[in-house]
């Protein structure tokens, strides 16, 4: 373990000597996450996260949506109804706005990983960019989505 | 490893209520985590009311004016109270910062809430162990390591390259950032934090460091530099307004300007 000695700064000790004494009391965690006052910027790391999760599954739609198209006009209907419904519009929106919402989070990244953007008014900037762009863009793309196939079948 | 929730003997429970000193006319809530290790028994929040008339206007004046009037037993760090030493860091309604420089009057809200700095192990009251902490600063050298024969006078260093340490150097280890860190929360045990990698980049940016591609050896690991994922909860916390995040991106982009 290691010990700080006033001479010869951190060193390892023995585990088994005397200086265990002190470890052997079972100290508590202090509190974290059930204190810790959110911030945008935490928050939508969080949220980055969740929206890549939720993209494996929303894939997974993407596939069976592919895999109908090149088997044949009965199972494409069978996507058909399910995309029609109500259940499955709702789906369907939320995959689209976690797809706006990661990519603009990954633009986000990009920006900070290239050393930019951290300043205070630039990182809330950025996002709240990401926030509002990624519900816009979904609304923008349901919008011409209904324009033009019309949102019927 | 991400666990949210508190081990058992680690949840708080509610506390003491301190009577309110019959003589004071203006006073203030103070809720403050307590822990005493020669009980058995959980940690609980305590209330307290200050005299806001007797006491000094930042939240170390609040418990110190506690531990003179009401309860001796309360225990906590500081030394300087003036934003210098780092001893007084704590997580305060929400946010890590030095008690010293934070106003009472920049809380909203009645109580100001004081719990000790989150995710460590706690000593006692707002006292937590920053053993880990400190081994992990020491790991990542934080000396002068030259190859070059000793000059006769010093290592000299142009203003340039001298004011490229800004922001860097000025660090007091108060450990507000990296206890501020989800991911430091999940991963202490690997990744070394903000505060470190802070020092890190202050050495491998300095001119007369000779040691600048072992030290990114170090750090080029899964976990020890690239369990950041710019949360800026460092940044946001520091009470000395350094950039751990922005120094943290620039030892990432060192990694990758190496390679090509």
């Amino acid at each position: 373990m290691l010990v700080a000695d006033p001479q010869q700064g951190l060193r390892r000790v023995p585990a088994t000597s005397e200086a265990m004494m002190t470890v052997r009391i079972e100290r508590p965690l202090s509190p974290h996450l059930q204190i810790y006052r959110w911030t945008l910027t935490m928050t939508l790391s969080i949220v980055h996260r969740a929206t890549g999760v939720a993209l494996y599954f929303g894939t997974l739609l993407l596939v069976w949506w592919l895999m109908a198209v090149s088997s044949g006009p009965g199972a494409y209907a069978a996507v058909q109804s399910f995309t029609s419904s109500w259940a499955g519009r709702l789906i369907a929106f939320g995959y689209t706005w976690a797809l706006m919402h990661h990519m603009l989070g990954g633009v986000r990244h990009l920006v900070w990983d290239l050393g930019y953007g951290f300043q205070p008014t630039e990182r809330e900037w950025l996002t709240r960019a990401t926030l509002i762009g990624g519900i816009l863009l979904t609304v923008l793309l349901w919008i011409a989505a209904y324009a033009i196939g019309g949102g019927g079948r | 490893m991400v666990k949210f929730a508190l081990p058992r003997k680690s949840k708080v429970t509610e506390g003491k209520n301190w009577p309110k000193p019959e003589s004071a006319s203006e006073t203030r809530e103070f809720k403050v985590y307590r822990w005493n290790p020669d009980d058995d028994e959980n940690p609980r929040v305590d209330t307290f009311h200050v005299d806001l008339n007797e006491c000094g206007p930042r939240v170390l004046d609040g418990l110190i004016w506690i531990k003179d009037h009401i309860d001796p037993t309360l225990t906590f760090r500081r030394s300087c109270r003036e934003g210098v030493c780092g001893s007084c860091a704590m997580n305060i309604n929400g946010q890590n910062t030095l008690a010293c420089t934070k106003s009472l009057h920049d809380i909203s809200g009645d109580a100001v809430k004081v719990n000790p700095l989150p995710h460590q192990p706690v000593v006692k009251d707002l006292v937590p162990d920053l053993t880990n902490f400190y081994a992990q600063y020491a790991s990542i050298e934080p000396w002068l390591k030259t190859t070059t024969s000793t000059p006769q006078k010093e290592w000299r260093q142009s203003r340039e390259d001298r004011e490229k340490l800004d922001g860097l150097y000025e660090c007091i280890l108060c450990a507000c950032c990296s206890t501020a860190c989800p991911s430091y929360w999940w991963n202490s045990d690997r990744f070394l934090g903000p505060a470190a990698l802070l020092q890190a980049a202050r050495w491998v940016t300095d001119s007369r460091d000779e040691a600048a591609g072992e030290r990114l050896d170090y750090l080029e690991d899964p976990f020890r530099l690239y369990r950041c994922h710019t949360i800026l909860n460092c940044t946001k916390a520091c009470p000395k307004s350094l950039n751990p995040a922005e120094a943290i991106a620039t030892l990432k982009l060192k990694l990758v300007e190496r390679q090509v």
